[in-house]
């Protein structure tokens, strides 16, 4: 195993042409364990840990451009408002140890369907800053996942950013593990409103072989929410909404039984999560007073 | 013999926590709570463990493991492993130059395989090479040709007509009273007349129930230097947790005297009954023989998983009656333990499942019987609670499930039939120390319960820190409902059955730059049971002395036993003041020789050893220990044993089995989300008779660790096993869960110390009795907050959910 140790983003970007088999390393949390556990022996390591602005962010206008190596802990600490899901999704990650290591690049590059930030992000809506020595291009983060473990990037390409787009509304996050902490999740729900949009986007995690969208929940609600005028009336959801809303979700799952949890527990606990997360966000909407602390 | 210690009276409302026996007399001396010497480098990571050994020159050793449970070997080519640059040995069963089979109870298990495998990982060859990765790589290239076989997984498969005999041809102490070859052991105990205790009984209660397979999850993985010497022997640095078990079992798998196989105790990372049979240690002393080279073998956690026996997964049926007044009538239980592969100590975890399986209750009438299974499972054997844990789990559920039909509190139900002093055991045995059953489930119950909804803040918002899911945010209080449940329980302490189960111990007494110092010298494998500071403590208070030094342990002194059954306090403690007892005797013999016809009291007082004097009982002093002392060291190293035990009738299961029994209550808080099935545990309360608290801060952290591998054991630990394949599903700690901090919830706990008057200091082995009770007290409280039977654990949130 060779390990390439690039000292510039463009360095990197030449070993990974040159390389194509070569695998990132960033805060290791994924491939680390990996290699111990002798699932994976790269040809080659691409240590990206001396490109510093992996490490940056940029809030603009619209989107948070979050380098690929920031760690979840920063996100915690500092992207809290513009990010609230991935800020959730981020204290669920592993221990302090992991988070202050792992990242959202890596979860992307790992693509596992238990990766805990991937809801959060296709209900913020984000896309994937993806470089080769070619060029950059931008993949909606929806058309990333293309299998279990396996994602769009070309054997050429790194993960440079992600864009998020900026909170305009409540978001939610929430993950079913068997422990209290530390813990993979058995299956995950994130839920974002979009009141400018008049739209409310979803991520399902851990309950198919892709993190995907629940569409059909997303348009029914999206519909609803319109044709009731809630998005202005800001009035409480009818319990067969949100009822609908959760059945609808847990339509869109396709989980297998492992030894995390059974397919049919997963459906179950995603609609659950789906009807309480778009609770809590609504409540938020419509200026509640009912916050988490920790949240 | 020197001053009598033991408390001749039987107090029976001591309050918690009492001071040392005679205080002030002994600093640092027993009822003390000294700090461990261990503590601060264990937690601040700079403590040396076994996995840290190194050697110049060493060698790696691996372990080539079966992918299968069960099948034949037709051929294993080692040659492409042998051709590896880097690789010094391969060794496979056909290399073993003597023994090719060790067991803690009897030889059934091959130091390689033997032609076949029984179960998925068994060792089938080994490597040793410069470098660890070479040693892996090289042991891919080993070409095994495997011929799958049937396997056997549970009761069924292996009492079927066509069922596989795992192992034909069995010689062992049990074969002959089995009632099929796939059984390791069965024992039955019957007392009274159950047909009319059944029929005297207004209701009966009868259920099934099932205790999944927990790993001990030790967090220091397996691991040993093997150095050869130049007499052909082998010295062996290794965390174990008894040196000289192991060397009964290595000496001839090498072919050696058990002189030339010296072993010396390396830092060990927790054992709870994982470390009791044979892992690396015979492994790397064949590759350092073979090769002339020192070898290191360490597991990573995968392999552990592999490399240690679990806790017996059980079925159990229980059938329990009563009579309208809230009087138990009879129990009838079946409880069937998966062996696995191999023995291990199964025989031993059925006469404990066995005896144990009625609980602390008084039962008129009992027809019990326990049994062990051989199937091509993970093999099982020894881990905290030993047989006690899978019968409590059970006849806890009953209790509750009792009390429900008689419309009784579970408390007062259980306090009805709980067992005092004086009882008799179904086994016939007599508890002739106190056994404060109702008294325990009393104190828990009277604690202050916490407070409802304590996860709401003043302003009405959610912290879900104290909320089933945590930080994972799954709940804000929907779904969530409190549940209450209470359990207790009984274990043997020490071994049992007529086992001789003594321990040694080397006592020096010198003087060292004009101060006293005592030596203590033992073969006990501290295993973070806090023996370290025990020994210590007994010597300051016989022998008077501030400075005790613990030499290492190894096995240039005689066996002190097995760290585990709650007993090294017991039995090396008591081997530590015994030849503390022999040295004080000795000193004041030269005391009388140089000094007694200067004083009168050196004939005619009590004497004691105290402050690095020889004094009377009232305090008056003779003599220095340097003065009588004078340059001379008093040396002594003495075997020590508790009361006799007796095995088990085969039929009745009558019998003078066990040494003491320990008692603990618990009563669980819990929260659970009804909708996803997740459980937050809020409070786990725990009372416990410890007899003497010798160190009463190690005593509770005992209480609060055994807690906590009952909590894990109720809600998330399991080693899954494939029921097809019988192949482990889940060897890793993604997946193995065990409680964080965040799992761990408030532990109060209340120590009794109500002496036996049987035991050195009165002293009660405190290890195990907490892992009992903890479990089906947070089932129980699982229960009351779903209203679910959940007769399995650990419980999954599919149990709860109904998916």
């Amino acid at each position: 195993m060779d390990f390439l140790r690039p000292g510039t983003w463009e360095e990197a970007l030449a070993a990974k042409a040159e390389h194509p088999s070569a695998v990132p390393l960033a805060g290791g949390t994924d491939v680390m364990v990996e290699i111990n556990f002798d699932h994976r022996r790269p040809e080659y390591l691409l240590d990206l840990n001396r490109i510093g602005d992996l490490y940056e962010w940029e809030t603009g206008e619209r989107d948070v451009r979050l380098g690929a190596s920031v760690p979840y802990t920063r996100i915690m600490e500092h992207l809290r408002g513009p990010l609230p899901g991935l800020a959730l999704a981020a204290h669920t990650v592993g221990s302090p140890q992991i988070r202050n290591r792992g990242s959202v690049g890596g979860n992307l590059g790992a693509a596992s369907p238990a990766g805990d930030s991937h809801p959060a992000l296709l209900a913020a809506g984000a896309e994937v800053e993806a470089e080769s020595v070619r060029g950059t291009r931008l993949i909606p983060v929806e058309r990333f996942y293309t299998g279990v473990k396996r994602n769009a990037l070309e054997p050429d390409e790194l993960i440079r950013a992600v864009r998020i787009r900026k909170a305009d509304g409540p978001q939610q996050f929430a993950k079913v593990g068997t422990r209290n902490a530390m813990v993979i999740a058995v299956c995950a729900f994130g839920l974002a409103l979009h009141p400018e949009a008049r739209a409310v986007r979803t991520g399902i995690g851990s309950a198919a072989p892709t993190p995907l969208r629940a569409r059909a929940a997303e348009e029914f609600l999206d519909a609803a929410l319109a044709e009731g005028g809630f998005w202005d009336s800001g009035r409480d959801l009818p319990p067969s909404l949100a009822r609908q809303f959760a059945e609808l979700a847990a339509g869109a799952c396709n989980p297998i039984d492992d030894v995390r949890g059974s397919a049919r527990y997963r459906r179950h606990a995603v609609g659950v999560m789906a009807r309480r997360t778009l609770g809590w966000a609504w409540d938020t909407y419509r200026g509640s007073e009912r916050t988490t602390r920790c949240a | 013999m020197g001053t009598p210690r033991v408390p001749t009276g039987l107090p029976t409302d001591l309050p918690a926590g009492t001071g040392p026996a005679r205080a002030g007399r002994a600093p640092g001396g027993i009822g003390e709570s000294t700090l461990r010497p261990d503590g601060t480098l264990k937690v601040t990571g700079e403590f040396a463990y076994a996995s840290d050994l190194w050697h110049e020159d060493m060698l790696w050793g691996h372990t080539l493991r079966s992918p299968h449970a069960h099948a034949r070997i037709r051929s294993v080519d080692v040659s492409g492993a042998l051709a590896t640059p880097g690789v010094r040995a391969v060794l496979t069963h056909a290399d073993l130059p003597a023994a090719t089979r060790y067991g803690l109870e009897f030889a059934d298990t091959p130091v390689l395989a033997d032609g076949v495998v029984r179960y998925h990982g068994e060792p089938v060859a080994l490597v040793a090479a410069d470098h660890p990765e070479t040693a892996r790589r090289a042991a891919e290239k080993i070409a095994v040709d495997y011929e799958p076989l049937p396997v056997v997984t549970d009761e069924a498969s292996a009492l079927a007509p066509d069922a596989p005999v795992l192992h034909p041809g069995r010689t062992d102490g049990h074969a002959a009273h089995v009632p099929h070859p796939n059984v390791v052991h069965r024992q039955p105990v019957r007392h009274g007349d159950i047909a009319a205790a059944r029929a005297r009984a207004d209701v009966i209660v009868t259920g099934d129930y099932e205790v999944g397979m927990q790993d001990q999850a030790f967090l220091g993985p397996e691991s040993g230097l093997a150095v050869p010497a130049e007499d052909g022997g082998v010295d062996l640095y290794i965390a174990t947790q008894w040196l000289h078990a192991d060397l009964r079992q290595i000496a001839p798998v090498l072919g050696l005297p058990e002189e030339k196989v010296r072993m010396t105790l390396s830092g060990v990372g927790g054992a709870f009954g994982g470390r009791e049979d044979l892992s690396m240690q015979a492994h790397a002393c064949l590759l350092a023989l073979r090769t002339g080279r020192p070898v290191k073998m360490v597991y990573n956690r995968f392999e552990s998983f592999f490399g240690h026996v679990h806790r017996h997964p059980a079925r159990l049926h229980y059938e329990h009656g009563a009579t309208r007044d809230g009087k138990l009538t009879h129990m009838a239980c079946r409880i069937v333990l998966d062996g696995g592969a191999y023995a291990s100590s199964s025989p031993a975890v059925v006469g404990n499942a066995a005896s144990l399986s009625a609980g602390p209750y008084v039962i008129d009438a009992v027809e019990a019987e326990a049994l062990a299974l051989y199937t091509n499972n993970p093999p099982c054997g020894a881990m905290r609670g030993f047989g006690a844990v899978q019968a409590c789990f059970a006849y806890e559920a009953q209790m509750d499930r009792l009390a429900a039909a008689l419309e009784l509190d579970p408390v007062e139900f259980r306090q009805r039939n709980a067992m005092s002093q004086g009882a008799v055991l179904p086994t016939g045995q007599v508890v002739d120390s106190p056994a404060p059953v109702a008294e325990l489930l009393r104190r828990v119950k009277a604690m202050p319960l916490p407070p409802e909804r304590q996860w709401e803040s003043a302003g009405g918002t959610a912290d879900v820190r104290a909320l089933p899911g945590g930080l994972s945010n799954t709940t804000h209080g929907e779904g969530v409902v409190r549940g209450v449940g209470y359990a207790v329980g009984i274990k043997n302490v020490g071994f049992s059955e007529g086992f001789d189960d003594y321990s040694t111990a080397r006592v020096r007494l010198e003087v060292v730059g004009g101060q006293p110092v005592a030596t203590v010298h033992t073969a006990m494998a501290e295993v973070g049971q806090g023996g370290v500071t025990v020994h210590a403590q007994i010597a300051r208070t016989e022998l008077g002395v501030t400075q005790v030094t613990l030499r290492p342990a190894d096995t240039r002194v005689g066996s002190a036993g097995s760290t585990s059954a709650s007993r090294q306090t017991y039995v090396t403690g008591g081997a530590v003041r015994h030849a503390c007892e022999a040295v004080r005797e000795r000193v004041l013999e030269l005391g009388r020789a140089r000094f007694g016809t200067y004083h009168p009291a050196w004939a005619t007082a009590e004497l004691v050893l105290e402050g690095g004097k020889v004094t009377t009982d009232g305090g008056e002093v003779l003599a220095g220990l340097a003065e009588v002392l004078e340059g001379e060291a008093v040396d002594v190293e003495l075997e020590w044993r508790h009361r006799p035990t007796e095995p088990f009738d085969l039929v009745t299961g009558q019998g003078q089995g066990h040494v003491q029994y320990s008692f603990a209550a618990h009563r669980a808080v819990v929260e659970v989300d009804t909708e996803l099935g997740l459980v937050k545990v809020v409070e786990l309360a725990c009372a416990q008779d410890v007899g003497k608290a010798l160190n009463p801060l190690s005593v509770v952290g005992q209480i609060h660790g055994g807690t906590t591998q009952g909590l894990g054991l109720a809600v998330m630990e399991e080693i899954v096993v494939d029921p097809v394949t019988a192949k482990v599903r889940n060897p890793s700690f993604t997946d193995y869960l065990i409680p964080t901090i965040l799992d761990t919830p408030t532990l109060p706990v209340d120590v009794l110390e109500l002496a036996d008057a049987h035991a050195p200091y009165g002293l009660r082995g405190v290890g195990e009795a907490s892992t009992l009770s903890s479990t089906p007290a947070v089932v129980a409280a699982i229960r009351a907050a779903t209203g679910l039977p959940l007769a399995r654990v650990p419980v999954r949130p599919e149990h709860l959910t109904g998916t």
